[in-house]
């Protein structure tokens, strides 16, 4: 997997990380995500990120759970094997009605669980890089692509007088990557503290 | 908070479309009297009668679930409702008023013994049947009478005091001390609130006034499925009253967001109500036994089994599908519409729910039905309308208000 260089600010408070920003976004740079330690309302929105498709995604799953439920047993119940239950007509939908219902969340729990790890590209066995273990408690750690324009140095300087704490330049695997922090790269390796 | 319209003006439209419709209304309910509630043939009575009986507990228990709204999201310590909360206040003020309605028509019809309704008023049938004999300690005038007073006494005293405790938000800022003691406060009135609610619109309320016209038939279920569809009408007319207050330019506050939400409840309650009519009605027809299967034989088999299905397609399959999707339930037009739809579902559930046991052999859905309706429908924009303009639409010195503002779903 490609390797890729970034360019990397934390910042210890939401009331500067949101102008912050704004201020990346417009000078041009290009944000791959911001990694805080919970969920900060309305940041998605200020990333400027879309809606989510995951939901449609369930949709589409559990429309499958349901004709699956609804076609597989009617076909067995129905045609196939016809079983005479309790004096009930062959076509007993009430009957059918919770495994359909189980099986239509069955398949959109699942499909959506499996989605949103593709998603995320997260599966087993798949490494993810750290670009700062406080991001974990409490920093808010901003991460920008460089691309063959950017000027790392001058960014981190912009990141800084946006009111960045620390900031520091990271090559880093982006995407898939199949391998293993002990041996492809030392974690936690440079002395992550925040001077101030 | 200076631009912040805190007062509500009723607009002259608004008088004369409420008075219009009760107009009609009281038109409607005459000729019905006279034609039908005293007529001297037993069909014409039933008819007029069961129709008033469901249109009142219809509205009582709408009226009413706003109320509960206000009570159980009050004691989860809930924000998000506190910008519009006035607007579920108004509507409980209808309680009182609509409660002493029903009241009027319920013990009308217990007193004068109109047991083609309330087949267990007979005495001689209840004696020589012992299913009917078994049922007297619960199915009898006297406790008929005495734990309908309690209801709807009960629901009008618990929610009056908890209006009255919401007025102190309007007067002067809280520190802490009085801020907490004000949330208590409001905590234990709201638990009554609840704890009188779970004992009769929760249990026993539906199996008295409106399962007991099947006297011999029971479902456990039944008061859950009540409560489900009038709790999921009561978020409608809430949302309803939000989107008509944000259309005329009150409720700054209250934002897309919240409308979020209401939509929410609108949907999960629809999915609980039909969850328990599925329960409800697949168990009987699991069993077969024929004392079960006499509520549905002529719902599902007989005339009733348009309305029926009808029912179950507006309740479930609309709000299943048109308020699944976020934006949708974020479009004030579209809110509106399923809001309609799902009180006009319900209002044909309640309709089912008792024109069904009353006139088996012919649906009786007509002009008397409608006509009450819109008097039922004008009756509660007329005094919403006074009682949101009674008081402040903002409860501004609420502890809570704040996370109410910053809301975002």
């Amino acid at each position: 997997m490609a390797k890729k260089k970034f360019v990397v600010g934390c910042f210890d408070d939401e009331a500067v990380l949101f102008p912050a920003v704004k201020k990346v976004r417009t000078a041009g740079y290009k944000i791959k995500d911001v990694y805080t330690p919970f969920p900060v309302h309305g940041l998605d929105h200020a990333l400027g990120m879309r809606e989510t498709s995951l939901h449609t995604a369930g949709f589409i799953y559990g429309i499958t759970g349901t004709s699956t439920a609804l076609g597989s047993i009617s076909w067995i119940l129905a045609k196939d094997w016809p079983l005479n239950f309790g004096g009930k007509p062959h076509f007993a939908l009430p009957a059918w009605i919770p495994i359909t219902f189980e099986l239509t969340v069955l398949f959109a729990a699942v499909g959506m669980v499996l989605t949103f790890c593709y998603l995320c590209q997260m599966a087993p066995f798949v490494k993810k890089h750290h670009f700062h273990a406080r991001a974990t408690d409490d920093l808010f750690v901003m991460v920008i692509e460089c691309t063959d324009k950017t000027n790392a140095e001058d960014l981190k300087g912009f990141l800084a007088s946006s009111g960045a704490v620390e900031t520091d330049i990271q090559v880093a695997e982006d995407g898939w990557w199949l391998g293993r922090y002990d041996r492809d790269e030392v974690p936690f390796q440079k002395n992550q503290t925040v001077a101030a | 908070m200076a631009s912040i319209k805190e007062q509500f003006e009723i607009p002259g439209k608004m008088k004369t479309w409420s008075m219009a419709l009760i107009g009609i209304g009281a038109v409607a309910l005459a000729i019905g009297l006279f034609t039908k509630g005293f007529s001297s043939d037993e069909h014409e009575q039933v008819h007029f009668w069961g129709t008033l009986m469901y249109n009142t507990i219809f509205w009582t228990l709408v009226c009413n679930a706003s109320m509960f709204f206000i009570c159980v999201t009050t004691l989860a310590m809930g924000g998000w409702q506190q910008s519009f909360r006035r607007i579920p206040e108004a509507i409980s003020t209808m309680v009182p008023i609509f409660g002493t309605i029903t009241f009027a028509v319920l013990i009308y019809v217990v007193a004068s013994d109109k047991h083609h309704i309330y087949h267990w008023l007979d005495k001689e049938a209840v004696a020589k049947d012992p299913i009917l004999s078994g049922k007297k300690g619960f199915l009898n005038p006297t406790f008929f009478v005495i734990w309908t007073t309690l209801a709807i006494g009960l629901w009008s005293l618990l929610g009056y005091r908890m209006r009255q405790i919401s007025r102190e938000a309007d007067e002067a800022p809280m520190d802490q001390q009085s801020g907490a003691s004000f949330i208590w406060r409001n905590t234990v009135r709201a638990a009554l609130f609840t704890v009188w609610f779970a004992l009769t619109v929760g249990s026993t309320i539906p199996w008295l006034w409106m399962m007991s016209i099947d006297a011999h038939w029971y479902s456990t279920m039944y008061s859950w499925y009540t409560f489900a569809s009038s709790f999921v009408s009561g978020m409608s007319l809430i949302a309803l009253w939000v989107i008509y207050l944000k259309n005329k330019g009150y409720l700054e506050l209250t934002t897309q967001d919240h409308l979020h939400d209401i939509g929410k409840f609108m949907f999960a309650f629809s999915i609980f109500w039909t969850y328990l009519w599925f329960s409800q009605y697949m168990l009987i027809w699991y069993a077969n036994i024929p004392e079960e299967t006499v509520y549905f034989k002529h719902r599902v088999q007989g005339p009733y089994k348009g309305i029926f299905f009808l029912n179950l397609i507006i309740n479930f399959i609309c709000p299943l599908l048109i308020l699944m999707k976020r934006s949708a339930k974020r479009n004030y037009t579209l809110v509106t519409f399923m809001a309609v739809l799902i009180l006009f579902g319900h209002w044909i559930d309640f309709y089912q729910m008792v024109m069904g046991s009353l006139s088996k052999d012919h649906v009786t859905l007509g002009w008397l039905d409608f006509g009450i309706l819109s008097f039922f429908v004008g009756m509660m924009i007329l005094f919403v309308g006074r009682s949101l303009a009674s008081k402040p639409l903002i409860v501004k010195h609420h502890p809570f208000l704040k996370e109410s503002i910053i809301h975002q779903v």
